[in-house]
């Protein structure tokens, strides 16, 4: 059923420009398809380590700026340039891990934002490498195997590779036997030392795979924009980010890809009717929050599930996922 | 015989409140050690300091011969020391195979591997079932710990902690809000665990802990009072005033 599904997926994708058939929609699909690489690379944190973060936007900002920098003022390829943008990323991210995993659950939050700004604060500021708020423009898209990037179809496909690389590099990492350590650490923090685990060395490499993943869709972000700013780096990105994970469903692999669609798909059609789509994007999420806790794609299995249920009778002692028995709770009281 | 977990002057205190006052307690090997003491006497408190939840004040704390006063939680675990929990602490949204799976792999090397699926990892698969099979939970095997009952839950902290071969085995009152029926199981279990590991118990019910018991240390408001062999400390009118009640 979710190998069918996957497969669906993945045709619809492949098929998308041939079906859409005009440009602004072929972008529109690019954009989603990067956006998903931050939520997917922020919700290793949220949702598989429980680490609320709110400052990712600053890793789009690191490795997008070290990248155009390093191709308008040295004159660096695209790979090379990209190959160091992601390694400036994987040092600063290191970096950060050792300061705001000092901390956990609000403070780290409050860490990863204050992290986040002081990026946001460089970027704004530091006029003679960033060009402060007139941004680096003028860039250019790169031309793997001679392919032209700069054509819309072309590119969305490049993306398209990029995103299926990095979903199913996740998909494999939070399945492997340090995956199930990492999981461990957000359920019983605790007990997962007292069984052995280094929870924080496992949480540390958890916040570097996030940002240098991050970093891998500040890459595409510059290569799509051709153009890096502030704005980019900005609070409210960060918030958005953690947004379409928490709308998708966090922990999960599909979720943050969903919730990434969402947003994007609320941002550029709905603000093409209402001029307040943020407001409406905030009730979209309030709503999701309220009626589907635990996200879009987590609501809608449960609502598949109890019309199985309904046509199927599950036998009694059948294995199933439950909040509601908690026996312990009563016992432990007494 | 060597002193398995030896503990020296240990004290801890959290701001003014002194919990653990300058205590000193001897386990050799195999032995098996009970701590009584009433509430709030810092059992737990003790169990958390020996297994680096907490770091001690001052004193030291030696176990299977290294210092590991200073040392992390984890380093700990991996010299061979076991705990379960008072409270019950499990991966309740996973199933029991995968909760004593991660017992047995945060004692292999395998714990770093970043690829592959842990779901499908046979060998661990095999062996957590074994343990589980072993305090009777087999055809649990794949229920989620949130479906089970409370007795389940701790032969689960059990068969984890067993999973994971230790040297030392701190029981924190693995009896406690057990069924008659259910403590019967639990008691059947531990007189099973091989007298190569030294276990260090925390247990109210009194019928079952002076029967398992070679040795007893009575602690009170944080202090040893008395330690001995079972006939000793029973016998003793201390142990009658502070913790029998009469």
């Amino acid at each position: 059923m979710k190998r069918a599904l996957l497969a669906v997926f993945i045709a619809v994708l492949l098929m998308l420009p041939l079906a859409t058939g005009g440009v602004y929609y072929t972008n529109l699909a690019s954009q989603i398809l990067i956006a998903a690489l931050f939520s997917l690379s922020l919700n290793l944190m949220v949702g598989f380590a429980g680490l609320t973060s709110l400052g990712h936007a600053g890793y789009l900002g690191l490795s997008a700026y070290a990248s155009a920098w390093l191709m308008t003022n040295l004159g660096w390829g695209h790979l090379e340039s990209a190959a160091a943008a992601l390694g400036i990323t994987a040092v600063a991210a290191g970096l950060f891990g050792l300061i705001a995993l000092r901390a956990a659950s609000i403070s780290f939050l409050m860490i990863t934002l204050a992290l986040g700004q002081i990026l946001w604060g460089l970027a704004y500021r530091w006029t003679g490498v960033t060009g402060g708020d007139n941004g680096i423009s003028s860039l250019t898209r790169p031309h793997p195997f001679g392919i032209d990037l700069g054509n819309p179809v072309n590119f969305y496909y490049f993306a398209l590779v990029v995103f299926l690389a990095v979903w199913g590099s996740i998909a494999m990492w939070v399945r492997s036997p340090f995956g199930a350590s990492i999981r461990g650490t957000r359920d019983q923090p605790r007990r997962m030392a007292a069984l052995g685990f280094d929870v924080w060395v496992i949480r540390w490499i958890t916040f570097v795979v996030s940002g240098v993943l991050g970093g891998v869709g500040g890459l595409m972000y510059v290569y799509y924009h051709q153009f890096i700013s502030p704005h980019s780096l900005s609070l409210a990105n960060s918030a958005e980010m953690l947004l379409m994970v928490i709308a998708g469903g966090a922990g999960t692999l599909s979720g943050p890809v969903v919730g990434a669609a969402l947003v994007l798909l609320l941002k550029n059609v709905a603000s093409a009717y209402v001029d307040r789509w943020v407001m409406l994007l905030g009730a979209v999420f309030i709503l999701i929050v309220m009626f589907l806790p635990g996200g879009i794609v987590a609501g809608v299995a449960r609502l598949g599930g109890m019309r199985r249920k309904a046509s199927v009778p599950v036998p009694a002692a059948a294995p199933v996922n439950k909040t509601d028995l908690r026996p312990e709770v009563a016992k432990e009281a007494s | 015989m060597s002193a398995v977990v030896d503990i020296a002057e240990l004290s801890k205190s959290f701001g003014g409140l002194q919990v653990t006052r300058s205590v000193n307690l001897r386990v050799e090997q195999g032995e098996r050690h009970l701590l009584i003491g009433p509430n709030g006497a810092g059992k737990t408190t003790l169990f958390n300091l020996i297994a680096g939840d907490l770091p001690a004040s001052s004193g030291s704390i030696h176990l299977l011969g290294r210092e590991v006063t200073r040392m992390p939680t984890a380093a700990r675990a991996q010299l061979g020391l076991a705990r379960t929990y008072q409270i019950v602490t499990l991966f309740g949204r996973d199933t029991l195979l995968h909760n004593v799976k991660l017992g047995l792999l945060a004692r292999s090397n395998q714990r770093w591997r970043q690829w592959g699926s842990f779901d499908a990892d046979q060998d661990l698969s095999a062996r957590a079932l074994k343990a589980l099979d072993s305090v009777g939970l087999g055809d649990k095997a794949q229920w989620p710990v949130e479906r089970t009952s409370y007795g389940e839950k701790r032969r689960l902290e059990i068969a984890m902690a067993l999973a994971q071969d230790p040297k030392v085995l701190l029981l924190d009152e693995p009896l406690a809000g057990l069924s008659a029926e259910e403590r019967e199981t639990v008691t059947q279990l531990l007189r099973k665990i091989d007298r190569s590991i030294t276990i260090l118990m925390i247990e109210h019910d009194m019928e079952v802990a002076l029967a398992f018991a070679d040795r007893i240390t009575l602690l009170h408001y944080g202090q040893v009072i008395l330690g001995g062999t079972r006939q000793e400390v029973v016998a003793d009118p201390r142990t009658r005033e502070i913790y029998l009640g009469h």
